[in-house]
């Protein structure tokens, strides 16, 4: 809003301005709360076919011979895991604490990373090992097109974030990821360059408003692991 | 709102020059480039409503062929198959490029002005919705010109029809993927009037001081941000059954083609609220205007706009009574239908009570309300009717559905579009369009619309089927078919005449003074046409009827203004991004149309996904550049006459932005 205000050091003030609404929301807020809500309605759809699914054909497919649920499980872990970074994250952004952020930010990366790369294997080792496929049965239909939406949130998650790890680099390193650094490949220095070092106190907003994103993903995996891979265990323990 | 550095273009000496894009941002606001990356809401408005008219032409000369096809028993002016692409492009081109454009650029247009808003709150996605909704319809439309034409499924598309096997030409992937461009357009606007509605309302404007149609602006958003993501998910997974072997609707893998009604309608029925409520909004706010009495019992349309849109998720499986869904189901769904009755009786006679005893001007605009009012009822009429399943199963897939429909979507949508824009005209381009002609325009059409779709009541009734390329003499329908036919010609004679009208009165019409209808609300307050800050104040609000107040209200109830600060107003920048973002978007769906498939000069598929991949990357690469680019924004000092009744801005102020 003004420009006085984002080049102070203090992030309080730097957000303040964005707080005048009718409301006492910022804007950015409020759309990704809309946002989310209507996602909720993109995983319900897709949570309810793969559900409808499985009670149509109990029987067509046994999941349980082929999930991995300690691997998964674990990777479920630490997406969760993912999310309490993320919510350090976003405090160390509000406090100012750029390199603090960063640091966050990183780990919330790497933990969404090692989400994804389970659930690489898991797809390979369903594929090549189980013979689950898309056009195998109506559940490698439903499994993977819901799962896979999932990843696709999550791996989106993970270029944003990184995009703001970019932001949120000093100005000089700039000159590393543009000349200095080999081992970065043309496109993402191509991409990332022009955001290293352009981090304002006032981006802390945007910062939580991915993190909203991020958390919110990682509720619906909540509700994915139980309603595909939990329930599935119920007759092996009892139920 | 903006948190940006600003460039001051204003300013003799820039603090710090910031070069935030690739290239250097657009400052041109006229011609071509002004237009192709605007991000003001009154041009983006306008873009929306010369799409839509002429997406409304289109699917209206479609109707028109549908109708001479069946003027006369057993004609074969057009082959079946082209029939059944007609009709399904006339119902998809009407809902979702006619309809519900035509609402949005009133959205876009109207709304902010009437909450006092400098422009919505996120003016490049904005324009990223007007390049969707506009790119959405070439796709879709593209299909006309490749092997197979156009989709032959009807507008709702039911499984099993649409598998690969029974459908096999591009023209269905071409209906997907234009839907998710569309319903693209539709969420981010949704997404945007919400967060302005809630968020940018001038001081004093309390959500129970909003105007009407802003009000039914808001609950819309809503429905389509709730209704959308289940077609969009439908649609997934009719693109997989279609190009990547799964069997979500595909009976062969044992898929489930009533899934595919299921999810079609939950969305379905919210979007036939889509297509109505901001009908019921236009309405509500042209019916106090002409007859000069506020809004009788404004919270109750407003409460009752909102049940609507919440029951209107609880009622899709009406669509589906014949499918056999059992006796609990069918039972619950026809009593939550019947539901519906009540909040929408209460609107209608809240507007009869708004009318009654006002002294009423029988101006176009009010025509086409009245006739609204009047049609739509007998639309709902016919709607009550279908909620009794042993009913609806005797009108199931019948002309009596078709007619009712219909009822509900010219009579109730269309008119008072039409309402909608006699009446804000003058507003948009601060000319008047001449009555006389108006009230031709309106009797024609509702003459031709009675004509072409009463009698199709009585065909219904009598069995003839919709959808049928043609009938039998010897079934008696003749006579009804002749005259609908006769009726649809007049309708189009109508609409004809109001393109003409409009157009002429765009370049010769008279002078609009900025309030020539005496009306009410705030957008009647600023220019005619507005200037590009919409206002030189900030208004500040002290009752629902704000400018009617300031007219012949009490002293307490006036409207006060507040100067914008030594900044000025805040303006956002200009932006290519949105124009490249979405065309990043077509590519990426025409890739998905041409994915595997014989196209044209090599009859052979060539394509994998790899138009796929570089539209995706497009898109990336726009949004990447659309973030670092960031608002931007310059202010603007109006002419301080505009604001002498002003008080000056506090000191910390910097006016409305």
């Amino acid at each position: 809003m003004s420009s006085h205000a984002a080049n102070t050091d203090d992030p309080h003030a730097a957000l303040e301005p964005l707080k005048k609404t009718s409301t006492g929301i910022e804007n950015k807020k409020l759309a990704m709360w809309a946002f989310l809500a209507s996602d909720c309605m993109f995983f319900g759809t897709l949570i309810s076919t793969h559900l409808i699914y499985r009670k149509v054909y109990p029987t067509v497919v046994e999941p349980t011979e082929f999930f991995d649920i300690e691997l998964t499980g674990f990777s479920s872990f630490i997406l969760l895991m993912s999310s309490l970074l993320m919510a350090l994250s976003v405090s160390a952004a509000h406090k100012g604490n750029i390199a603090g952020m960063r640091r966050f930010l990183l780990g919330t990366i790497f933990f969404g990373l090692i989400f994804l790369s389970g659930q690489v294997y898991e797809f390979n080792h369903f594929v090549k090992d189980a013979g689950l496929t898309l056009s195998s049965s109506v559940f490698g239909s439903t499994f993977y097109v819901l799962t896979g939406t999932h990843g696709v949130h999550v791996a989106l998650g993970v270029l944003w974030l990184s995009c703001w790890t970019a932001c949120s680099l000093p100005k000089d390193w700039a000159w590393y990821t543009l000349r200095g650094g080999r081992f970065l490949w043309l496109p993402i220095r191509v991409i990332f360059a022009p955001m290293v070092g352009r981090y304002k106190h006032e981006n802390a907003l945007d910062v939580e408003v991915a993190g909203l994103y991020w958390h919110f993903v990682d509720i619906v995996w909540i509700v994915i692991f139980t309603a595909v891979y939990l329930v599935e265990y119920l007759p092996i323990l009892g139920f | 709102m903006a948190s940006t550095v600003e460039t001051e273009h204003h300013a003799p000496a820039p603090a710090e020059p910031v070069r935030d894009g690739i290239w250097r941002r657009p400052l041109k606001n006229t011609g071509l480039v002004g237009f192709l990356t605007t991000v003001d809401h009154k041009k983006i408005g306008i873009g929306y409503a010369l799409g839509a008219l002429f997406f409304l032409l289109l699917g209206g000369v479609e109707a028109l062929i549908i109708r001479a096809q069946l003027m006369y028993p057993e004609q074969e002016l057009i082959s079946a198959r082209t029939y059944n692409q007609l009709f399904t492009m006339h119902g998809t081109t009407m809902i979702f490029l006619a309809v519900m454009p035509l609402s949005a650029a009133f959205f876009n247009y109207i709304m902010p002005l009437q909450i006092g808003a400098r422009d919505v709150a996120f003016p490049r996605m904005n324009a990223l919705g007007l390049w969707c909704f506009l790119l959405g319809g070439v796709l879709l439309n593209l299909s006309w010109f490749f092997p197979g034409g156009a989709p032959a499924i009807g507008w709702f598309a039911y499984a099993p029809l649409t598998d690969r096997q029974y459908s096999p030409d591009m023209g269905t992937d071409f209906w997907i993927m234009g839907l998710q461009i569309l319903g693209i357009a539709s969420l981010v606007g949704a997404f945007n009037f919400i967060t302005t509605i809630v968020n940018m309302r001038a001081p004093g404007l309390s959500m129970m001081r909003l105007p009407l149609f802003t009000w039914m602006t808001l609950i819309t958003s809503f429905l389509i941000i709730l209704a959308f993501p289940a077609i969009t998910i439908a649609l997934v997974e009719l693109m997989f059954d279609r190009h990547f072997g799964t069997y979500f609707f595909n009976v062969e893998g044992g898929g489930k083609p009533i899934l595919w009604q299921h999810l079609f309608w939950i969305f379905g029925h919210p979007e036939v609220y889509i297509l109505i409520l901001p009908a019921m909004g236009i309405i509500s706010e042209i019916l106090p205007v002409f007859s000069r009495k506020p809004l009788f019992g404004y919270p109750l349309i407003v409460f009752s706009g909102a049940v609507i849109g919440f029951l209107g998720f609880a009622v899709w499986s009406h669509h589906m009574f014949t499918t056999g869904l059992g006796v609990v189901a069918t039972t619950a769904f026809a009593f939550l239908t019947m539901l519906i009755a009540i909040p929408t009786g209460v609107k209608i006679f809240n507007w009869i009570g708004t009318m009654w005893g006002g002294r009423i001007r029988f101006t176009t605009p009010m025509l086409f309300s009245v006739g609204f009012i009047w049609m739509f009822m007998m639309g709902g009429f016919t709607g009550i009717m279908h909620s009794s399943p042993p009913v609806d199963a005797q009108q199931q897939d019948t002309y009596f559905v078709v007619a009712h429909f219909h009822y509900v979507l010219i009579g109730g949508s269309i008119f008072a579009l039409f309402a909608g824009m006699y009446y804000w005209f003058p507003k948009v381009t601060g000319r008047l369009m001449d009555d006389f002609v108006g009230k031709i325009v309106f009797y024609l059409m509702f003459v031709g619309f009675n004509l072409a779709f009463f009698p199709m009541h009585i065909l219904g009734m009598t069995g003839m089927p919709r959808r049928t390329h043609t009938y039998k003499s010897e079934m008696g329908w003749d006579q009804s078919n002749f005259w609908s036919t006769i009726g649809a010609f007049i309708l189009g004679v109508g609409i004809l005449i109001f393109v003409i009208q409009i157009v002429y009165a765009y370049y010769k019409g008279r002078k609009s003074p900025k309030d020539p209808w005496d009306s009410r609300t705030l957008e009647w307050d600023t220019d005619s046409p507005p200037k590009e800050y919409n206002f030189a104040y900030t208004p500040v609000i002290h009752a629902r009827d704000q400018v009617w107040e300031d007219k012949y209200g009490v002293e307490a109830k006036r409207m006060e203004k507040i100067a914008p600060g030594k900044h000025g107003i805040h303006m956002p920048d200009q932006s290519w991004w949105p124009l490249i973002t979405s065309i990043g978007l077509f590519i990426a769906c025409l890739g998905m149309v041409f994915h595997k498939q014989p196209i044209p000069l090599t009859a052979e598929a060539v394509f994998g996904l790899e138009i796929v991949i570089f539209g995706l990357v497009a898109t990336f690469v726009g949004m990447v550049a659309w973030a670092l680019e960031g608002p931007g924004g310059f202010h603007l000092h109006p002419d301080p006459a505009e604001y002498a009744d002003a008080t000056p801005a506090p000191e910390d102020g910097h006016g409305h932005h």
